[in-house]
């Protein structure tokens, strides 16, 4: 978008955009300077949920913590699971069954679909398409009732456990899975695709908005669809494969518009993806135990350590340092939205308000996994 | 494994000749530290490290003054910052802030770089000039361990309240 | 004229009835369409189908307080909703329901009904200024900007159909299109020559949908950007009489519409004229302008602007010049 009028930076007013306000989806707070409808500088304010995480995992031992990692990111609570399991793993060296990582494969990329769609309505809501969430929801529904089947929570799972998961699947988990695969697959292209993706409306809203080059992602750190929006072919599945996703095949979405529509697209293909893995990953679950011996209480050897998980967000780390203790010594959580937002202020500079909105309902922010 | 030699190699042009020889003299003896005590223990410079233990495949021990210039390497090198993380070593007297680096590459190689400050002075210089991303990352750390980033554009409470006075995450705060 | 002292009471009465009717009822027909259309049911527990919710809406509006926040112009503050309301049921009056039930037949009463149209958006700025919120400027220059945008296409489709008529008089013009839909404004021949006036009646939809505020065109209450707009430091009554404001507009919109292209009151099939064609054409538009806001998301302010500008005006002052030149000259 070229700007239509020079930006005058005598005249302009500080607008506070939240902490509460429809489009910030929780508490972010953004100050935008701003000269008329355009932003002269956004500066994200943050910290308004923090709650010292990192803090809560130093003062208990490592099976205590577990818990905690499902209210970071709510939406996609299993692969914030899955991230500190496999950390954990690593440092004590437990080895996990292979049901077992089956299992988690499973569910996290079922969450992942749970937390596109929540996205998806969430994003349609601040371009002003009130429709699209309730169809959205109804998807969500049959996922979410499918996890509480095996996990026994709706939102927060605690499901992992460090060498195996809580819960083996049943059959009617099975089933109900493939036949969520077969609703999704047969409502995608009517639907999501028909109704919103085509929509010119929607189309022009944010085509070649949010401009951000592979450069800048590099520089800020971006992982996840917004990097691979930028047509970066970043995902750590792929690139630094963990669990059982070497075995699995599927594709990595890439796009090389940078705009805020190569971010639609990616994360609305990674959906499909997603169930590709998860047909795969069900046909080829193989029998056995879901929970691995493991020591009542933990004591990984000193060191550092660092293990990668792909959300849906981008590349969540952990940066364990263990002193031999029963408690983790540090344990930092590399969030990706974290690093994500941090481009905004560049970005959004020189851009209307409403393009800045969509642009900032495309990261796809999940405010509590920023904050901690 | 080219991409984690070739980074290596960059990454020791950092560190004084004599010094490097003495590494690779006691890399073996490094390495097997890294397995059985805290790798603090050793000195200045970039070894290999087990990927599939440690989740890294470089770990850079560095003075703090050189965290920058390895900052300009590693960005010249196309890595990207995954993360700074601070370790309160009380009982050694220090802090430790870890680096973590990594590329958008399937030729992966991650690399860790740490500097050790004195806890009675934490002063490293900022590499969020070089690194525009490590601006939010080094001001949570100066929130949660007071840490000064010397040089930064905006060192200010992040995710605490504006007017919070202490740093949680030291050893020795109490709440 | 011979008039009865009755017969303005009457009219009075029976126009607020209809303007009060619509404004809450359209309320609830939105959360049933809205509902029906995301695979909801909507409200059901307030009577029967939940046709009594517009009726506890309004008293539960009523009961609460009146806020003025500190900071704001205090009289036009209070003034604002009230002159959102006035020329919304004031327009009713030249309406001509049936070719019986007309308030009063005006010689000028298409220029009457744009100049109290206009007054609404006085509303919107006045409520939005005074209001003291950023939020609530922002929404209210916008409202500005885009109801002058829209009504420059709107009054040049209009001008097409007065010339085909001959006349500014609401009743007229709906007589003139008396006896089945092929004489109606909308498929118009005229010295044999077919007007392309769909044309001009698609112009004049989109535009009154911008003129109401509707979706995709809702840029001044955009809630994800500016909250709730000018109504953001409303509640209580001052709200409501917005949103009844709104939806008369809505009303007020589907009327003209209805008049000006689809023949008011007459039967598409040229049999039984009467206030019922009327009715059900109204609600039929205001069907599709419900159906559309929750369809669409929203447009973007500037591209708003560029249709008006660079599109529908254009399209409308060829749509004058053509239908003049079929008109008159060939």
């Amino acid at each position: 978008m070229t700007l239509p009028v020079e930006l005058r930076h005598d005249e302009t007013f500080v607008l506070n955009l939240g902490p509460q306000h429809p489009a910030t989806h929780g508490v972010l707070r953004v100050k935008l300077t701003m000269d008329g409808e355009y932003i002269v500088k956004a500066e994200p304010v943050l910290g308004y949920v923090h709650r010292m995480h990192e803090k809560l995992a130093e003062v208990a031992p490592y099976a205590q913590f577990m818990p905690n990692t499902a209210r970071m990111d709510y939406l996609h609570a299993l692969a914030f699971n899955h991230g500190y399991a496999l950390v954990v793993e690593k440092a004590a060296g437990i080895e996990v069954p292979e049901r077992a990582e089956y299992i988690r494969v499973i569910t996290v990329e079922l969450n992942r679909i749970a937390s596109h769609l929540l996205w998806w309505a969430a994003f349609l809501l601040d371009l002003g398409g009130f429709t699209p969430l309730l169809y959205a929801f109804d998807d969500r529904e049959h996922v979410i009732d499918l996890l509480e089947r095996i996990t026994g929570s709706r939102l927060t799972y605690c499901y992992m456990r460090f060498g195996g998961v809580y819960n083996d699947i049943d059959d009617e988990f099975i089933t109900g899975t493939r036949d969520f695969i077969k609703r999704l697959r047969s409502r995608m292209p009517s639907l999501y695709h028909d109704l919103v993706t085509h929509n010119i409306i929607l189309i022009k809203r944010i085509k070649d908005i949010g401009f951000i080059s592979a450069e800048q992602c590099r520089k800020y750190g971006a992982t996840g669809p917004v990097a691979r929006g930028s047509g970066i072919d970043y995902d750590v599945r792929k690139n630094e494969p963990f669990s059982v996703y070497p075995e699995l095949d599927f594709d990595v979405p890439v796009y090389d518009e940078c705009d805020s529509m190569a971010r639609y697209m990616v994360r609305m293909d990674e959906m499909e993806q997603s169930l590709r893995i998860i047909e795969q990953a069900l046909d080829k679950l193989p029998d056995g135990p879901v929970q691995a011996k493991v020591p009542k209480i933990l004591k990984p050897e000193a060191g550092y350590y660092y293990s990668a998980v792909e959300t849906a967000r981008g590349s969540l780390g952990h940066r364990l340092v263990s002193d031999g203790g029963k408690n983790p010594y540090k344990l930092k959580l590399r969030s990706p939205t974290f690093s994500n937002l941090s481009l905004f202020g560049e970005v959004a500079e020189g851009m209307l308000l409403a393009d800045a909105l969509a642009f900032m309902g495309s990261l796809d922010l999940v405010i509590p996994e920023i904050d901690r | 494994m080219n991409r984690v030699e070739q980074t290596k190699a960059a990454l020791e042009a950092i560190f004084p000749v004599e010094e490097q020889e003495q590494n690779e003299s006691t890399q073996v003896a490094a390495e097997e530290a890294v397995e059985n005590e805290p790798s603090i223990e050793r000195q200045t410079g970039v070894i290999t490290t087990p990927f599939e233990k440690h989740g890294s495949h470089l770990d850079v021990l560095c003075e703090p003054s050189q965290v920058v210039d390895i900052a300009v390497i590693l960005d010249e090198n196309d890595f990207f910052l995954e993360s700074i993380a601070g370790v309160d070593w009380l009982k050694k007297e220090q802090l430790e802030i870890v680096y973590d680096y990594a590329r958008y590459d399937h030729d992966q190689c991650r690399v860790t770089v740490r500097a050790s400050v004195p806890r009675s002075k934490p002063v490293v210089p900022t590499i969020s000039l070089v690194i525009p991303g490590a601006n939010w990352h080094e001001r949570e750390t100066f929130d949660f361990y007071g840490i000064i980033f010397e040089g930064h554009p905006d060192l200010t409470r992040i995710l605490l309240p504006e007017d919070a006075d202490f740093f949680p995450l030291l050893k020795d705060y109490m709440p | 004229m011979e008039t009865s002292i009755w017969r303005p009471i009457l009219y009075l009465v029976g126009i607020m009835a209809f303007a009060g009717l619509n404004a809450a009822y359209l309320g609830w027909c939105e959360r049933k369409g809205a509902a029906r259309i995301q695979r909801r049911v909507g409200p059901t527990e307030v009577g029967f189908a939940g046709l009594l919710q517009p009726l506890a809406d309004g008293i539960k509006l009523m009961s609460k307080q009146l806020i003025v926040p500190q900071g704001v112009d205090g009289i036009i503050f209070r003034v604002a909703p009230v002159i959102a309301m006035i020329p919304a049921i004031t327009s009713m009056v030249v309406i001509p329901f049936s070719g019986d039930i007309q308030g009063r037949a005006m010689e000028l009463s298409v220029l009457l009904i744009f100049a109290l149209a206009s007054l609404s958006m006085i509303a919107v700025l006045l409520g939005g200024w005074a209001s003291g919120n950023k939020y609530a400027i922002i929404s209210s220059a916008r409202a500005v900007s885009q109801n002058l945008a829209y009504e420059i296409p709107m009054l040049l489709t209009v001008i097409a159909i007065v010339m085909i008529s001959g006349s500014m008089n609401l009743r007229d013009i709906a007589i003139d299109q008396q006896g089945g839909f092929w004489h109606w404004n909308i498929f118009r021949f005229e010295n044999g020559h077919f007007l392309y006036m769909w044309i001009g009646f698609i112009i004049f939809f989109i535009c009154s949908l911008a003129e109401t505020n509707r979706a995709p065109f809702d840029m001044a209450e955009a809630e994800s950007e500016l909250v709730a707009g000018y109504m953001t430091e409303y509640g209580s009554m001052g709200f409501g009489l917005f949103m009844m404001g709104e939806y008369l507009n809505i009303v007020v919109g589907a009327c003209l519409t209805v008049t000006l292209f689809l023949g008011g009151w007459d039967c598409p099939f040229g049999k039984t004229p009467g206030v019922w064609w009327f009715l059900l054409k109204i609600y039929v538009l205001i069907f599709t302008v419900i159906w559309v806001r929750w369809t669409y998301p929203r447009t973007q302010i500037y591209r708003l602007l560029n249709l008006s500008w660079k599109i529908l005006i254009p399209f409308s002052l060829v749509n004058v010049l053509v239908t003049a030149a079929l008109i008159k000259v060939f």
